[in-house]
C-alpha cells in the first residue's frame, strides 16, 4: 500500500480534486476561456491575420498592437481603408472575419448564416460570434478585477478581525453585518445608474466593495483558529511584527476557503455583469458584452439567435466557475476523503 | 432567550442607521441637480442660464424648498460643495460644520419613523400608497413560487441523498446543479421567445398580470386570467430556488444518515421507511425551514430582474422603474424596507434554529 509519505498539502488535494471529473472539465474549460479571451482579436477580426499586398507580408493584426501602444504607425495605403476591398496577393482572414463593432446596416437582424453571419447580426448588423468572443474579455475583467477587490478587502479586513480581535473585531463584523443587510443587487444597480460616467471599472469596484464578506469571515475564522497555535506564538516570540506574523505566518492557512470563495464570487460576478448589461447598465453602448447582445433580444423576440448564443456563453462561464469553486471545496474538505 | 431577543433587536438599529446613510449618501451624492431634473431643466448648463430662464430659476428654487433640498444633506458637511465659477482644489474644500436638526437626513428619518416614506418625485403620489399597491403583486408571485421550489425540492433532495450512487441520483444532482448556474434572465428571454408571443408557440402572454378584458370577467375566468399571465414568472422564479434548495436538502440529509442515531435505529430492525421519513427527515429539514425565514426580503422584496423581463408591476420592478427615473424618495424606501427585513429574517431564522433543534441555545454562547 502507498503511504502519502512525500506528498504534500498541495499534492493530496489535486489528487483529490482530479477525482471529480466535472470539476477537472471546469478546471480546464477556465484555461479555454482564457485562451479564448487573449486570442480574441486573432479569432475575430476585420483585418486580415496575415497577407501578402504588393509582394510584401503584412500582419495587421499584429501591428494594430504596436499602433495602439504608438510603437508604429499603420502604412498610409493600410490607413482608413476597408480591408475587404483591398486586392491583396494572398490572404488569411480571422475565423469570424468581423470586429464587433463593425456596423453592417445591409444586414441587421439577420439569423445565423446569412452574409457569412455564423450566429446571426443584431439590430445594427454587428455579428453575434464576433461579439460573443470579445465579450469574453469583458466578462473575465470583470470576474477577475472585481474578485480581486473582493479578496483584497475580504483578506485585510478577515485577517485584522481575526488576529487582532477585541474591539477591531466587533467593529469588523458590524461592517460585515452591515454589507449583508444591504440590498446588494439593487446597490449595484443603484450605484452604476447613478453614477455611468464610471462604466465597465464602476461595475467591477461595486461588485468588489460589496462582495467581500464571505472571504472575510472564512478568513477571520481561519485567523481564530492559527492564532493561539504554537507556530503563531514562536512567530511573536521571535520579536516579528504584526504584519510579518499576519501575512506570512498565518495567512497561507487561509488561501484555501479563501479560493473558494472566489471561484465562486467570480461566477456570480460574471452573473452580475451580464445582468447589468441586460438590464441596460454598465458598458457602454459601443462596447459589446454578453449581457447587451442578450438586451436586444428583449425588444425583438423573434431573434431567437440573440438570446440563445449569448446566453449559452454566460451559462457556460458561471458554471465553469461554479464547478471548479464545488470541486476546490470538496478537495480541500478532510471529511470527503 | 428574552434578552438574546432584546439585544438583537437593538443591535439592528445601529446597522439600519448605516445602511441608510449609506444609500442616503448614493442617492444625493449622485451627479445631476434633482430639482433641475424634476424642472425638466435642461442641464447643458449655458443653454439654461441664458436670459429669459429667471422663470426656470424660481421653479428650481421653489422645487428645492419644496424638497428640502436647500437644506444641507446630513448633521455635518465636511467638505464644501465645488463651485463651477471658480473651481477649488479637493484639499481647500475640506472643512468641518455642523449643520443641527435641519438637514435631509434627519427630515426623511423622522418622517421614517411616522412610517411615511416621503412623496414620489415623480408624481408627488405618497410612497406608501406605491408600496400598498406593488407588494399584494409581489408577495402573490413569490409565494406561490416558494411553496412550489419546496414541494419539488424536498422529495427530490431526499431521494437523491437516499439512493446516493444510483442512476437517479446522478442525473438528478447533475440536472440541479444545471439549473442552479442557468441566469434566470436568460430563461425569462428564452421563455418569452419561445412560448410568449415570439415566432415560435405563443402559449402564454409575455407581459403583464392579466388582460385588458380582466374587469368584466367572472371570478373564475379572473383567476384563469391571471394563472396564465403569471405562469412563466412563477416558472423562472421556481426553478432557482427549487435548484437551491433540493441542494440543501440532499446535503442535510446525507448529513443525518451517517449519524450514529439513524444506524441505531437500523440496528433495532426499523423499516427503511421509517428510519427516513420519521427518525431523518425531522433532522434534515431544519436548514431547509429557517432558510424559508431568510427567504423574507424576497417574498417581500421581489425580483427585479423578472419582473422587469415581465412587466410585472411588483415591488421589483417598482426599485427599477425608481433607479432609472431617479425617484430618490423610492429609492431610498426600497433600501429601508429590504434591509429591515433581510435583518427580521436573519433573526427569525436564527430563533426558528433554536425553537426546532432544541440543542442550539442562545444562553451561554456569545456568538
Amino acid at each position: 500500500m502507498k503511504t502519502d509519505k512525500g506528498k504534500t498539502y498541495f499534492h493530496i488535494v489535486q489528487a483529490q480534486y482530479r477525482k471529480n471529473k466535472l470539476a477537472l472539465a471546469g478546471f480546464y474549460m477556465v484555461f479555454f476561456l482564457f485562451f479564448i479571451a487573449l486570442v480574441a482579436d486573432f479569432l475575430a477580426n476585420d483585418k486580415p491575420i496575415l497577407c501578402k499586398y504588393d509582394g510584401n507580408y503584412y500582419s495587421p493584426v499584429l501591428k494594430e498592437y504596436f499602433v495602439k501602444i504608438g510603437v508604429t504607425k499603420w502604412q498610409p495605403f493600410f490607413l482608413n481603408v476597408d480591408w475587404k476591398e483591398l486586392n491583396f496577393d494572398s490572404v488569411i482572414w480571422a475565423p469570424v472575419p468581423f470586429r464587433p463593432s463593425n456596423l453592417d446596416f445591409g444586414s441587421r437582424f439577420k439569423p445565423p448564416g446569412v452574409n457569412r453571419h455564423i450566429l446571426g447580426t443584431d439590430q445594427l448588423g454587428r455579428d453575434v460570434l464576433s461579439g460573443m468572443i470579445h465579450g469574453t474579455r469583458i466578462a473575465l475583467l470583470v470576474g477577475f478585477v472585481s474578485m480581486s477587490i473582493a479578496i483584497l478587502i475580504g483578506v485585510i479586513l478577515g485577517a485584522l478581525a481575526g488576529y487582532l480581535g477585541g474591539i477591531v473585531d466587533i467593529i469588523i463584523q458590524r461592517m460585515i453585518e452591515i454589507m449583508i443587510t444591504i440590498p446588494t443587487f439593487f446597490l449595484i444597480i443603484t450605484v452604476v445608474a447613478f453614477y455611468p460616467q464610471g462604466g465597465i471599472w464602476m461595475i467591477m469596484v461595486v461588485i468588489g466593495v460589496t462582495g467581500w464578506t464571505a472571504i472575510a469571515r472564512y478568513t477571520r475564522a481561519e485567523f481564530l483558529k492559527t492564532r493561539n497555535q504554537d507556530f503563531v506564538t514562536a512567530a511573536i516570540a521571535l520579536g516579528y511584527s504584526n504584519i510579518r506574523t499576519i501575512f506570512k505566518h498565518v495567512l497561507p492557512n487561509a488561501v484555501a476557503p479563501v479560493m473558494v470563495s472566489a471561484a465562486f464570487g467570480i461566477a456570480s460576478a460574471i452573473l452580475t455583469e451580464s445582468s447589468l448589461s441586460f438590464l441596460g447598465f454598465g458598458v457602454s453602448a459601443t462596447t459589446v458584452s454578453w449581457g447587451s447582445i442578450l438586451s436586444v433580444a428583449r425588444g425583438a423576440t423573434y431573434a431567437w439567435w440573440l438570446a440563445v448564443f449569448p446566453g449559452l456563453a454566460i451559462f457556460i462561464s458561471v458554471t465553469t466557475y461554479n464547478l471548479v469553486g464545488e470541486g476546490l471545496r470538496d478537495a480541500l474538505d478532510p471529511r470527503l476523503k | 432567550m428574552r434578552d438574546y431577543v432584546l439585544k438583537r433587536f437593538l443591535l439592528m438599529f445601529p446597522t439600519l442607521f448605516f445602511i441608510t446613510v449609506i444609500s442616503f449618501f448614493i442617492s444625493r451624492m449622485a451627479p445631476g441637480d434633482p430639482a433641475e431634473l424634476k424642472a425638466g431643466v435642461s442641464q447643458g448648463g449655458e443653454m439654461s442660464t441664458g436670459k429669459g430662464s429667471d422663470l426656470n430659476e424660481q421653479i428650481v428654487q421653489l422645487i428645492r424648498k419644496q424638497w428640502n433640498l436647500d437644506k444641507p444633506i446630513f448633521y455635518f458637511t465636511f467638505m464644501e460643495d465645488q463651485d463651477d465659477m471658480n473651481p477649488r482644489s479637493f484639499f481647500s474644500r475640506l472643512t468641518f460644520r455642523w449643520n443641527g436638526a435641519q438637514n435631509q437626513y434627519h427630515i426623511w428619518t423622522s418622517n421614517l419613523l411616522k412610517l411615511d416614506f416621503g412623496n414620489s418625485f415623480r408624481d408627488n403620489q405618497p410612497v406608501i400608497e406605491k408600496l400598498k399597491d406593488r407588494v399584494p403583486v409581489t408577495l402573490l408571485l413569490s409565494t406561490i413560487s416558494v411553496f412550489l421550489s419546496y414541494l419539488i425540492a424536498i422529495p427530490i433532495g431526499i431521494y437523491s441523498a437516499v439512493k446516493s450512487n444510483s442512476v437517479f441520483e446522478r442525473i438528478s444532482t447533475f440536472i440541479v446543479f444545471m439549473l442552479y448556474s442557468l441566469p434566470s434572465f436568460w430563461v425569462g428571454i428564452m421563455l418569452i421567445i419561445f412560448f410568449g408571443g415570439g415566432d415560435f408557440f405563443d402559449v402564454f402572454p409575455y407581459a403583464g398580470l392579466h388582460s385588458n378584458t380582466f374587469n368584466s370577467m367572472t371570478a373564475f375566468e379572473q383567476f384563469k386570467d391571471v394563472s396564465w399571465h403569471i405562469a412563466l414568472p412563477v416558472m423562472v422564479m421556481t426553478y432557482g430556488s427549487f435548484a437551491y434548495l433540493s441542494r440543501q436538502m440532499r446535503t442535510g440529509m446525507l448529513e443525518i444518515i451517517r449519524q450514529d442515531y439513524i444506524r441505531t435505529a437500523r440496528a433495532k430492525g426499523l423499516s427503511e421507511r421509517v428510519v427516513i421519513y420519521k427518525h431523518a427527515l425531522r433532522n434534515s429539514i431544519i436548514p431547509i425551514l429557517t432558510i424559508l425565514a431568510g427567504l423574507l426580503p424576497y417574498l417581500i422584496g421581489g425580483s427585479v430582474i423578472i419582473e422587469t423581463i415581465f412587466s410585472i408591476p411588483g415591488m421589483g420592478s417598482l426599485g427599477f422603474e425608481a433607479i432609472t427615473g431617479r425617484d430618490y424618495p423610492i429609492v431610498m424606501a426600497v433600501f429601508t424596507i429590504s434591509a429591515v427585513l433581510t435583518l427580521v429574517g436573519i433573526l427569525l431564522s436564527d430563533l426558528m434554529y433554536s425553537l426546532v433543534d432544541p440543542r442550539i441555545t442562545f444562553e451561554k454562547s456569545t456568538r
